[in-house]
């Protein structure tokens, strides 16, 4: 490796190695460092990569010459929904999300990720999720009703086999991961930078991956939301989307596609910002127009939120909605427009070398533009009438994604070779696998285009001769196997480069971000100790600062105390604000992902008992993994700090526990909302909407005591909180325990209304909604009352306690959402059907 | 680029370029409209990032490099991408308001009911007259075809005379169409919709107003 060998680096790395290493054999499952996942994740995602392109290779196949029987129907059906399940849960977002996990706190300046049990639990749930997944080709039973799994096709009536359940369990399952990436990236980069790293100083990839990462904490709830109604719709008959009982088909897609299109910019913009940090290091400059771009990723991020229904302009929605869709659909190319500018303004005033990882630049740029400008197209209401559902739009697809993500991935991860190999990659080989690539997608995907202006409807298994669909058809299908050729030479050439590769030397691409600090390949704890920051591009600046950060010579560089630690620094300015200390491995994560597995195999199966007691086992497990948090002994073994240093995270009030639970809670509002609108949407648009006899909302009396019970939990909750971060610890076990009791008997009031015999779920869409909204309710004040008795425990064995409100103060928030929850549902299900005259 | 048109003509059955009715001509018009214009604004990219990377130019003083730069991102970022859109939208909002199932001065538009089924047509007329997996409509007269569903959401299309509507359970939704003369024309379901779905195919032939009539009398009988 790279790093400098000194005895003195030696020793310090000795050190660190002690407390930060990554234990080998079995004993792997327990490792939480973010370098590890990182990569996980990523090798996972190539395997699923593989995966999906073979179900493409079938479709291709099949598709190649009219009226051929490679597949079957049926066969035919599940391959191309596995394509693009597989391709966009299980390849495209995983493996961004792998790249940031690896790369953020490198590039940031910290020593790990700030939930590294987090992480790891993640990456199981993806991984399990996954294979979940994939159980159901080996059974024979994947899905086939296309990735955006439209009801009522996907509904029981139509799909009686297993085929959909496997898909939104498993892929619902695996959406865990992106969640959670997603709320602590977004932390990590708020709160982990080095010090001195103020926002405006940040690399534009932590910027590009910022919105991402909330893009996901407010996209993807809208979907999993979804998949929870339909999978309930379809185990327990309730009575969403069927249009009869007063649902809706509909609904399902906009809760769809109110996650569906973010989704193409949470896979867009990370690979956008590869391009933004490999581009001006090929270009020799640093990238032009800095905060312009910066506004252009975050206007991207808010106007991705306003486009969704650009997926459904035939569904017969009204002209002016359309109208606005179809506006705000184009509006994105304006941010666009201005980074694609930048990058070529860069290039034009820079001095730019034609390395392999430009190659693919190059080619993004061509593919990506090329795309965009026939999503302007699509986004064109009178044009999409036509091609809507056509091949063109499968062709419009492939081109934003694999040239927006595809190529830009394959650009980074050569250029980040050195640092998972310490090698570089090869010169010849990399560009005859980039060339095979480029001309085989084009072969296969423009020649698309016109196969669908031709007429030719997508996901059809089979066509007639004499439609003018033979030719184009068979140059795509050739052009595929190009493209996979292509592929596999890519992958051979990076396989042959961990053997072959010239070491690499330190910062090989000369470039410019912290990452490169570090030795190649990296120790788990990245850096011996964390530098100040005065600049956007540290590495052209200062030379030798690799050299000091290894010698120990910038910040925290003890290793004594045997905790693992980072510094936690002020979001805007990062001034340094407290010592972040961080959990070491272990096998929780792991043990909570393979329980929950099993209740996703219980529910699958449908032998509910075992998911029940497997849920109940996970809760358990989470529990115990939120008892050695803060100031357990096992989480910093030696909780003193050096005189002129800042206090440990957990002795203080709002450490990234509290960041982390806002933005959990965000992502939660984003579902509840997502079910409010829900509610309100088919109150007024469902065809056939059926208000029950016996009243609008039943229940409502006991919502109404069960949140003022919450409410009252919640300002005795501040209260004592208040008192203890004063130090005034008296009392505070009786008042948490009958917190406690406030919140078992609000949810009990909340069973008692759902025990109602005139709720008729499985009758009306208006009762399975009520029933789901009081069950969320109810779900939330177990929750609190569950959250605030483990406090009693910690609190008696000292580990919270008077000056040491850290962990409480995050669950009073959980009671503060209940709360609210609990007097929006009352305003919904009560006031609003009063309003509206139906009471 | 310019190779593809060459693969394969414009026509065919159901070819969207092979307009035969005003929705689907204002379609096409449309598509070779944005498609010159596409074609430009790629090669123009692309072929300054090619000539950019070639480039050695010499270091520019601050003030200077700052107007270039906000020059790039002015013209090409902003205004390029918002004076395309706007052309875009004078042009579409016209054109998908002439599509749309209005009311209209002159001869009132044909109503016939689609009822889509997995995996087949049912076309009812006014006067009882039915057809499966076949439509007939009188040339050069406006039609409303009302699209419903029985099953799943299916999509009606007959790309050479216009845009396609959804079939949705619980709804019924309009598509107006016309063919400007006498002839057969191919529609598909395009919404994904199960086994079959390939094979959902409607026969579409317009014929001569007279001739329509006394089919319609005949058959409505």
């Amino acid at each position: 490796m790279t790093r400098p060998r000194t005895p003195e680096a030696d020793r310090i790395h000795a050190d660190f190695d002690e407390v930060w290493g990554t234990p080998p054999g079995w004993r792997a499952l327990t490792v939480v460092n973010h370098t590890t996942i990182g990569l996980r994740f990523m090798l996972t995602g190539i395997a699923f990569f593989l995966v999906g392109g073979l179900f493409a290779m079938l479709v291709r196949a099949q598709l190649a010459l009219p009226g051929l029987d490679v597949l079957t129907p049926e066969l035919y059906n599940q391959a191309f929904t596995m394509h693009g399940t597989v391709m966009m849960f299980l390849f495209a977002v995983p493996i961004m999300e792998g790249l940031a996990v690896y790369l953020l706190p490198k590039m940031l300046g910290a020593r790990d990720l700030v939930y590294p049990r987090l992480s790891a639990f993640g990456y199981w749930c993806y991984l399990f999720g996954g294979l979940i997944l994939m159980s159901s080709v080996v059974l024979g039973v994947a899905p086939d009703t296309g990735w955006f799994m439209y009801t009522p096709l996907s509904s029981v009536p139509h799909s009686p086999g297993p085929n959909p359940d496997f898909w939104l369990i498993g892929i619902t399952f695996a959406e865990i991961s992106a969640v959670s990436a997603g709320v602590e990236l977004v932390v990590a980069i708020l709160r982990t930078r080095a010090p001195g790293m103020s926002l405006d100083r940040m690399p534009l990839y932590a910027w590009y991956i910022l919105v991402m990462a909330m893009m996901i904490v407010v996209g993807f709830p809208p979907l999993i939301l979804g998949s929870i109604l339909l999978e309930l719709e379809r185990a327990a008959d309730f009575a969403f989307f069927d249009v009869a009982r007063g649902g809706d088909p509909v609904l399902w897609q906009h809760l769809f596609w109110l996650f569906g299109h973010p989704e193409v910019y949470i896979i867009f913009l990370p690979a956008a910002g590869i391009v933004s940090t490999l581009l001006p290091v090929f270009a020799q400059r640093p990238l032009v127009a800095y905060t312009p771009v910066v506004l252009a990723v975050l206007a991207t991020g808010f106007i991705s939120f306003a486009l969704w229904v650009h997926h459904m302009f035939t569904v017969g929605i009204p002209q002016l909605a359309q109208a606005f869709f179809s506006a705000a659909s184009m509006l994105v190319a304006v941010p666009t427009g201005v980074q694609v500018f930048a990058w070529l303004a860069t290039l034009w005033l820079g001095r730019p070398l034609w390395k392999v990882p430009m190659l693919w630049l190059a080619g993004f740029l061509f593919v990506f533009v090329a795309g965009g400008l026939t999503g302007v197209m699509l986004a064109l209401v009178p044009f999409n009438w036509q091609v809507h559902d056509t091949q063109f739009v499968v062709a419009h697809l492939h081109y934003v994604l694999v040239g927006g993500m595809f190529f830009p991935l394959v650009a980074g991860v050569y250029y980040w070779l050195p640092h998972f190999s310490g090698r570089m990659p090869s010169a010849r080989l990399g560009r005859y696998g980039f060339w095979l690539v480029f001309v085989g997608f084009n072969l296969t995907f423009l020649v698309m285009h016109w196969t669908g202006l031709l007429g030719m409807p997508r996901r059809v298994y089979t066509y007639e001769e004499g439609l003018g669909w033979d030719l184009p058809n068979l140059v795509s299908s050739i052009g595929s196997f190009v493209m996979a050729i292509g592929v596999a030479t890519v992958l051979i050439d990076i396989a042959l480069h961990f053997r072959f590769g010239r070491r690499a030397t330190a910062n090989p691409w000369h470039a410019d971000t912290l990452e490169w600090a570090t030795s190649l390949p990296p120790g788990p704890y990245n850096f011996a100790s964390l530098p100040q920051i005065d600049s956007r591009h540290p590495l052209w600046e200062r030379d030798g600062l690799a050299d000091e950060i290894a010698h120990g010579r910038h910040g925290l560089p003890g290793i004594a105390h045997g905790r693992r630690e980072t510094w936690g620094v002020e979001p805007l300015s990062g001034r340094v604000r407290e010592i972040i200390h961080l959990p070491g491995n272990t096998l929780l994560p792991f043990v909570v992902a393979v329980l929950l597995a099993v209740v996703c195999i219980g529910l699958l199966a449908k032998i509910y008992l075992l998911a029940v007691a497997f849920a109940l086992a996970a809760t358990a497990g989470v529990l115990r993994w939120s008892w050695e948090n803060g100031a357990h002994p096992c989480a910093a073994p030696d909780a003193t700090t050096p005189p002129d240093h800042p206090p440990l995270h957990s002795r203080t009030r709002d450490g990234p526990g509290l960041w982390g639970m806002n933005l959990t809670l965000l992502a939660n509002g984003a579902l509840y909302l997502s079910l409010l609108f829900s509610w309100f949407y088919l109150w007024t648009v469902a065809p056939a909407w059926q208000i029950p006899a016996s009243g609008a909302a039943r229940g409502g009396g006991l919502l109404l005591a069960s949140t003022v019970l919450l409410t009252v939990a919640s300002f005795a909750l501040r209260q004592i909180v208040l008192r203890l971060a004063r130090g005034i610890g008296a009392g505070a076990v009786g008042g948490f325990v009958a917190i406690t009791a406030l919140g078992l008997a609000s949810a009990g009031l909340l069973g008692y209304a759902l025990l109602d015999p005139r709720l008729a779920p499985t009758a009306t869409a208006h009762d399975a909604l009520v029933v789901f909204i009081l069950g969320y309710s109810l779900f939330h004040c177990a929750l609190a009352a569950l959250a605030t008795a483990l406090q009693v425990g910690r609190l008696r064995a000292g580990y919270v306690g008077a000056g040491m409100p850290y962990e409480l103060l995050v669950v009073a928030r959980l009671w503060y959402y209940a709360a609210a929850v609990g007097w929006s549902s009352y305003a919904a299900l009560v006031l609003f059907p009063a309003a509206w005259g139906a009471a | 680029m310019v190779a593809v048109p060459a693969l394969g003509a414009c026509a065919g059955p159901q070819s969207i370029l092979d307009p035969a009715g005003p929705a689907a001509c204002d379609a096409a018009g449309l598509w070779w409209g944005m498609f010159a214009v596409a074609v430009v604004v790629l090669l123009g990219v692309t072929a300054t990032w090619i000539v950019g990377m070639g480039r050695r130019p010499p270091t520019l003083e601050d003030a200077r490099e700052k107007r270039v730069v906000r020059r790039w991102i002015v013209l090409g970022g902003v205004l390029l991408p918002s004076s395309c859109i706007v052309v875009l939208l004078v042009f579409g909002i016209a054109a998908g308001r002439r599509m749309l199932p209005l009311p209209r001065a002159g001869e009132a538009p044909l109503r016939i009911d689609v009822t889509a089924r997995q995996w087949r047509w049912e076309v009812r007329y006014g006067g009882g007259a039915a057809l499966i997996n076949e439509l007939r409509l009188p040339a050069g007269r406006p039609v409303d075809v009302h699209v419903q569903s029985l099953d799943v959401i299916h999509s009606f299309w007959v790309p050479r005379l216009g845009g396609k509507i959804d079939a949705i359970p619980g709804r019924t939704n309009v598509v107006r169409l016309q063919a400007d003369a006498a002839g057969e024309y191919r529609g598909q379901c395009a919404e994904f919709c199960g086994t079959r779905h390939a094979l959902m195919v409607l026969r579409v032939t317009a014929m001569e107003a007279g001739e329509f009539a006394g089919w319609l009398e005949a058959a409505s009988r």
